[in-house]
């Protein structure tokens, strides 16, 4: 993840040629961005401004506008804890305390070591499982506040999640 | 089919037994990958040979993780709530014998060929409690076959209406057929699809649109994921349909973000569907060509609404337009644009297949055929259930759901998300289609049926889908971004205590003036969830207001930290986790709180199982 180094534009510059005269191509370009650094540092927002020919304006608006995009440096993982209605109903909240607990975060923060960001999400589509959260992109399901600081620590040890 | 490519997939030996993993997300959510490694693992150690394959959503997903066993010659035996630890005796006595495990075996199903040979002991998948009385027609493929193999599409009758679409019968012939047979969007309003595609059709332009609303913003709602993840073909195939008989030029699927493996799924798709001619340039050589793009979303419940999701494939923020001019006529890049929902979609082939007049049967007067719900909350078999329109909620709750575990009570059921309403006991024998709904004071929405029990606060549930609706309005129209909050601020004050007597009265206000308002639909319906509970359970408002007491001592603000002896089991776990032991009582008396020592810190009440303390 790059943090505190600085931004490799070489990357990006691909990209947008790929994309510059494409219609529509804002949102694609972010969400290649938000994957490739985690999330959209400013010099590459005056890159693309500069190749799609849009105001920076324009673009932090947009960007700002989606829950996914986001203009600071998040975590290597992101943890999206569900607090749609079927989790609701099963408890998520006691789950997303135990977690905010175990990692000593409160929901949209890292952690010191950088290793996880604590998201909010509105469903996951695994309503059956509830409670459930999404590591990176897997999907745990049926978590119990007692059993969940296990399923982070094991995360955390593995380097990966499961 | 004409233009058969040989193509990497081998087809698969018959006489190799099949081992079959539901890898949807459920599956994956529920400890799929460790036991496919298992398996894998597994099957070399027993020196065992079989095809290990993959499939989509079977709906049953409180029983995931599920595993599918075909011995040659035998029925498919389903597996549930499959641990790594039963992996080697399923593959030791089911692979290696040919005998289904039993204990572990939750159903078995005929193949396609009906001469194989059923086990004794084992029910049949189509009459278990789950699946009586459902009509599978729109998943009859999800959790069946393998999502990714074309070829198990195109056995199952895949692309059939597609060719005979293009073969014999005109555009207009097309949308007449899908007029006949009563189909209505999916998606939430219930417009008649037929007749959003002739209006659409009569659109003269260079370029024209056919799009796919994936967003599924309901948070409680997963058919449609289910659908691409696991029968994304038959998506695939009914927007084509859309597209010819629109004139479509181009199309684009709309995808939340939070579906990765749908994404995933759904380029596979388009790849091959291209590669057997399905799709791309001059389709089965009949002069009509389509390209279809997915445009992934990027976290934002309001870019379901129709011109919102246009916006946003244009790159913009996804906020609502006024209308007119409507979509069909200047929707995306402001040319003629025709939206569905997934699963009306997947309805399409169906349809073209059976025969509108087929179709018309099922269901009821002005609602026509099945509707997959998302059954999830209090309710014993959550996942997925397809039931032909006219359905009661009571069939759905308590034959095919199967109740309300832990001998707890049904107190109501929220269909339609934040947009619809919840419905208690009283209304469990009313019908399940558009125009029930709507009287009663929800919504079909796009399908979710959360089931609360007598646990559950109805306030705090109110307040809950206001605080939804209040996060994600767009801010674009002052009725809904200040309305909603405003909403928002009273039931948050009446959840802790703090509620006067006139509350009830401005919330039934507020919610009309934001429903004539509002912009779009999401402020329009955001007051639903409210307007419903004030009607059906106004005693628990008056509850908190007068008495300042939460009948299921859900809101915190409001416990007295006292203990109903008649409630007390005696069972002391109170006691044991009080941190300042300010409880006591033994194994013959109830529990008593001492409230000069209690720090109201609520974890008597958290590990109260009998809801003793209020
Ligand atoms: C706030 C809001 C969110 C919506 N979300 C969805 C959605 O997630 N999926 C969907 O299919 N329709 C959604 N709709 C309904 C769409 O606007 C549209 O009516 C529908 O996709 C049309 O397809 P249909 O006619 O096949 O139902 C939403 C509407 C509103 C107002
Ligand atoms: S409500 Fe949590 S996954 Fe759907």
């Amino acid at each position: 993840m790059n943090t505190n180094k600085t931004v490799d534009l070489s990357k990006m510059e691909q990209v947008l040629e790929k994309y510059k005269n494409a219609r529509g191509s804002l949102i694609p370009v972010l969400q290649i961005v938000q994957a490739e650094y985690g999330y959209l540092p400013e010099p590459v927002i005056g890159l693309i401004s500069e190749k799609l020919h849009m105001s920076i304006h324009e673009i932090v608006g947009t960007a700002t506008f989606y829950a996914q995009f986001h203009l600071k440096p998040r975590g290597e993982h992101i943890i999206k804890v569900c607090c749609g209605t079927a989790c609701h109903v099963k408890g998520a909240k006691k789950v997303l305390e135990k977690i905010s607990e175990t990692l000593e975060v409160s929901t949209g923060m890292t952690t010191k070591d950088n290793a996880f960001t604590l998201d909010e999400v509105a469903c996951l589509g695994a309503c059956s499982l509830a409670p459930v959260m999404m590591v990176d992109e897997d999907i745990h399901g049926k978590l119990a506040p007692d059993t969940v600081g296990n399923v982070i620590k094991e995360i955390r040890e593995a380097g990966v999640s499961r | 089919m004409t233009n058969e490519t040989m193509h990497q997939q081998q087809k698969p030996n018959p006489q190799t037994p099949k081992i079959i993993i539901g890898m949807a997300s459920c599956g994956l959510g529920a400890g799929a990958r460790s036991v496919l490694k298992s398996v894998v693992h597994e099957l070399e150690k027993q020196k065992l040979e079989a095809d290990i394959l993959s499939t989509g959503c079977i709906g049953m997903c409180a029983h995931e993780v599920l595993v599918d066993v075909i011995f040659p010659g035998r029925t498919r035996v389903t597996y549930g709530n499959v641990k790594t630890t039963m992996v080697p005796q399923i593959l030791e006595e089911h692979i290696g014998k040919g005998e289904a495990v039993k204990k572990f075996g939750i159903a078995q199903m005929y193949l396609d060929d009906k001469t194989v040979i059923p086990y004794e002991g084992l029910p049949f998948f189509d009459e278990m409690e789950m699946n009586k009385g459902q009509k599978k027609y729109i998943l009859r493929n999800c959790g069946y076959i393998d999502p990714d193999s074309i070829d198990e599409y195109i056995a199952r009758g895949g692309y059939a209406a597609l060719e005979k679409v293009l073969k014999a019968m005109t555009p207009k012939a097309v949308i007449d057929e899908i007029s006949k047979s009563g189909l209505r969007g999916r998606g939430g309003g219930g417009f008649p699809t037929g007749e959003k595609w002739a209006s659409c059709a009569k659109y003269a332009a260079d370029e024209k649109f056919v799009l796919c609303n994936a967003d599924e913003g309901d948070p409680g709602a997963f058919m449609d994921r289910s659908l691409l993840e696991g029968d994304p073909h038959a998506v695939l195939e009914g927007m084509i349909i859309a597209g010819y008989a629109i004139h479509a030029t181009s199309g684009y699927i709309y995808v939340r973000a939070e579906y990765p493996l749908a994404v995933k799924r759904l380029k596979h798709t388009i790849e091959e569907a291209k590669k057997r001619g399905f799709l791309g340039q001059n389709i089965l050589k009949s002069g009509y060509s389509l390209e279809i793009y997915i445009k992934e979303g990027a976290g934002a419940f309001v870019c379901g609404e129709s011109t919102a999701l246009q916006n946003s494939i244009e790159g913009k923020r996804g906020m609502p337009r006024t209308r007119p001019p409507q979509s069909v006529e200047a929707g995306l890049w402001d040319k003629p644009t025709c939206l569905n929902n997934v699963e009306t979609f997947a309805n399409v082939p169906f349809i073209i297949n059976k025969g509108a007049d087929w179709y018309f049967k099922i269901g009821t007067e002005h609602s026509k055929g099945t509707k997959i719900f998302s059954l999830t909350g209090k309710i014993k078999n959550a996942g997925l259930v397809e039931v032909p329109m006219g359905t009661t909620i009571r069939q759905i709750v308590f034959d095919m759901g199967g109740g309300i575990p832990k001998k707890r009570k049904f107190k109501a059921v929220q269909i339609g998300g934040p947009s619809g309403g919840s419905l208690p006991e009283s209304l469990l024998d009313s019908p399940i289609d558009y125009e029930s709904l709507v009287g009663a004071g929800a919504m079909m929405g796009s399908g979710s049926f959360v089931v609360v029990d007598d646990t559950t606060c109805m306030v705090e549930m109110a307040r809950f889908f206001m605080n939804f609706c209040a996060n994600e309005s767009c801010g674009k129209c002052p009725p809904c971004r200040i309305g909603t909050t405003l909403m928002l601020d009273i039931l948050t004050r009446i959840t802790l205590g703090q509620g006067e007597e006139k509350d009830m009265e401005v919330l039934e206000q507020m919610s009309d003036e934001i429903k004539v308002m509002s912009l779009c639909g999401l402020g329009q319906s955001a007051p639903n969830p409210v307007k419903s509970t004030l009607r059906y359970f106004r005693d628990e408002y008056v509850a908190h207001i007068r008495d300042k007491t939460c009948p299921t001592a859900t809101c915190v603000a409001l416990h007295k930290y006292e203990v109903t002896p008649e409630k007390c089991t005696k069972c002391q776990a109170c006691i044991r986790n009080c941190p300042v032991k300010a409880i006591s009582g033994s194994t013959t008396e109830a529990a008593v709180i001492n409230k000069e020592k209690c720090i109201k810190c609520n974890l008597c009440y958290e590990k109260c199982n009998f809801l003793a303390i209020k």
